[in-house]
């Protein structure tokens, strides 16, 4: 399978500003490294089990208790911008 | 006069409850091998020179009232700076958390500091555990104290610098691919993986959550097991914790290989292998050999397509784990017209160039379309291999092969080639993915006085064996050197 990237919708998608410099690198690597990681598809898997987790679990259950956590303020301390005890962001949208 | 640097934890230990040294000597002895070694070797990106000297105090305070807390009691330790530690800096190797201190300890610091260990400070390594090279560290490199001009492997390069160039008498790695035994292997000291889940993953900063294992790294394979009883057990902090009894290991140490089956790994003893690293790898199986061991070559087919798997697989998840990285709640932030503008900027200027490029792969892999020509494929090829791995098992009580295909390569080497990076970890990525215990034990140098590692790996919880096996291995080696104190005075 040819492996054609639209690099700059996965960027967007993956939330990076890359400049078109960066773009054309990061889409000529990722070719390389697809095309090397394409060599899966050679294996017939019909059948096969995905495995999503190394070990085979049950489902982790605990009590619904309510426990302590963290005081917010010290929460708050680590973050870059604050304001009346919550993360301020710039608007989601254009106002 | 011993230098105290030069201790395994073990003989660290014996001085200390005999009271020919005390915990705050040794501290102090540690941090002058790192006033002298540092500026060459960067091994540690913070030393925690007041949490450290509190914790020698107390542990020494400790042993006055005649209480004895364990092994690591009064040890200094060192700890890969992906693992949070409470009011110490935390990077893990990243632009984005510069200055982050976190509010928390990772449930392993706390074990660490419940076994009176003395923690010295936070190493370097590749930004958020991706590399072999400890070379995409943001804040520079780490040296390989064997030869400075090469690299100590990585992620857990400065791990593996501490405890060969003795600034540490042990410290954590963590282990995604082979990050914990790949630097061992190129340092010349032990680097183990244990089983996935036997030690909580809470307060790692995750890379690869269904690959990554924190372990130690150490001078012995006794000093392993000392590290590991201090940080194993279930932890409700992390619901992939392992919740049976934890295994006993450290009874086998002493056992043999007498009557042991071992099998060869045809694939990962052959092609693509340095030939000096599979003399080595060669001539220690034919001592386990001459030690009693049944040596039979065992296949592992679907390992051929473990790098392929791991490096869609991994990259899948890291694009989803760093998602959190986003300038909101810690770390850097970068300003923008709008949340998305904040966060598109914040991301581009905190990750450097591997973590950039394993993101864009994973989204990509993930991403409508693909899915399942990639990262499904991905996890069902991962199914294949897992149970190459238990058909193995069946018939042998332990696997062997080299570490690293290679000994320590010059620094810059391969940065331009990620491809050839990747090779790096061809040896030790199976046992990432089948959730496997594995160990890197050295036995030996090549033609350039570089270390060579020797890999052992068994059956998930099957630590006791792997244990048993690497101490033979050791014995049989008789590798016990450290690197010259050459480096810069």
């Amino acid at each position: 399978m040819p492996i054609n990237i639209d690099i700059a919708y996965v960027a967007r998608l993956a939330r990076i500003d890359l400049s078109d410099e960066e773009l054309d690198r990061y889409r000529d690597q990722l070719g390389v490294i697809l095309d090397h990681a394409a060599r899966v598809q050679q294996l017939p898997t019909d059948g096969v089990r995905p495995t999503s987790h190394p070990l085979s679990m049950v489902n982790a259950f605990r009590p619904d208790d309510v426990r302590p956590s963290l005081e917010r303020s010290v929460i708050l301390d680590q973050a870059p911008a604050t304001e009346d005890g919550y993360f301020r962001v710039p608007p989601a949208m254009e106002t | 006069m011993t230098d105290l640097t030069d201790l395994t934890v073990r003989q660290a230990a014996e001085l200390l409850r005999s009271g020919e040294t005390s915990a705050v000597e040794l501290l102090e002895a540690v941090k002058e091998q790192a006033a002298r070694t540092e500026a060459e070797l960067h091994a540690y990106l913070t030393l925690d020179q007041e949490g450290a000297r509190a914790a020698a105090v107390a542990a020494d305070e400790s042993f006055g009232r005649g209480e004895d807390l364990g092994p690591l009691q009064g040890i200094p330790v060192a700890v890969k700076d992906n693992m949070v530690t409470r009011g110490v800096e935390t990077t893990a190797g990243s632009q984005v958390l510069a200055g982050y201190t976190p509010p928390y300890d990772a449930t392993v610091v706390k074990g660490l500091r419940a076994g009176g260990a003395v923690l010295v400070g936070k190493t370097n390594l590749d930004e958020f555990a991706m590399g072999s090279s400890t070379e995409n560290s943001a804040y520079g490199p780490s040296r390989n104290p064997w030869d400075t001009d090469r690299v100590p492997g990585g992620s857990s390069g400065g791990s593996a610098v501490t405890v060969a160039a003795g600034s540490a008498l042990a410290a954590l790695g963590s282990d995604t691919g082979g990050s914990i035994r790949q630097p061992a292997s190129l340092c010349g000291v032990v680097g183990m993986k244990p089983t996935y889940g036997l030690v909580s993953r809470y307060g790692l900063i995750a890379f690869a959550s269904s690959l990554d294992q924190i372990g130690p790294i150490t001078r012995t394979v006794e000093d392993s097991v000392s590290v590991l009883e201090t940080i194993i057990g279930h932890d409700p902090m992390d619901a992939t914790s392992y919740r049976g009894e934890a295994p006993e290991f450290r009874s086998g140490l002493d056992e043999g290989v007498s009557g042991i089956r071992i099998g060869v790994v045809r694939e990962l003893s052959g092609e693509g292998i340095e030939p000096d690293v599979l003399d080595a790898f060669t001539r220690q199986v034919d001592r386990l050999s001459d030690a009693g061991a049944d040596i039979v070559e065992v296949s592992l087919p679907s390992t051929e397509y473990a790098l392929s798997t791991y490096y869609l697989i991994a990259p899948a998840e890291c694009s989803a784990n760093l998602a959190r990285f986003d300038g909101v709640r810690y770390g850097n932030r970068v300003d923008g017209g709008t949340v998305e503008e904040m966060m598109a900027r914040t991301r581009h200027a905190g990750f450097g160039p591997e973590v950039t490029r394993r993101v864009l792969l994973g989204t990509y892999a993930l991403s409508a379309g693909y899915y399942d020509a990639f990262y499904g494929q991905a996890q069902r090829v991962r199914t294949l291999v897992i149970a190459d791995f238990t058909e193995a098992y069946a018939n042998v009580d332990a696997l062997v092969s080299p570490t690293s295909p290679t000994t320590a390569f010059a620094l810059g080497a391969r940065t331009q080639d990620p491809l050839s990076m990747y090779m790096s970890d061809i040896c030790t990525i199976p046992s990432n993915l089948a959730g496997d215990p594995s160990i890197s034990v050295p036995v030996g140098v090549d033609a350039k006085g570089l270390p060579i590692g020797f890999q052992v790996m068994a059956q998930a919880l099957g630590e006791r064996m792997l244990f048993r096996v690497a101490a033979e291995v050791e014995r049989l080696a008789e590798f016990r050197r450290l690197p010259s104190r050459k480096v810069a005075p």
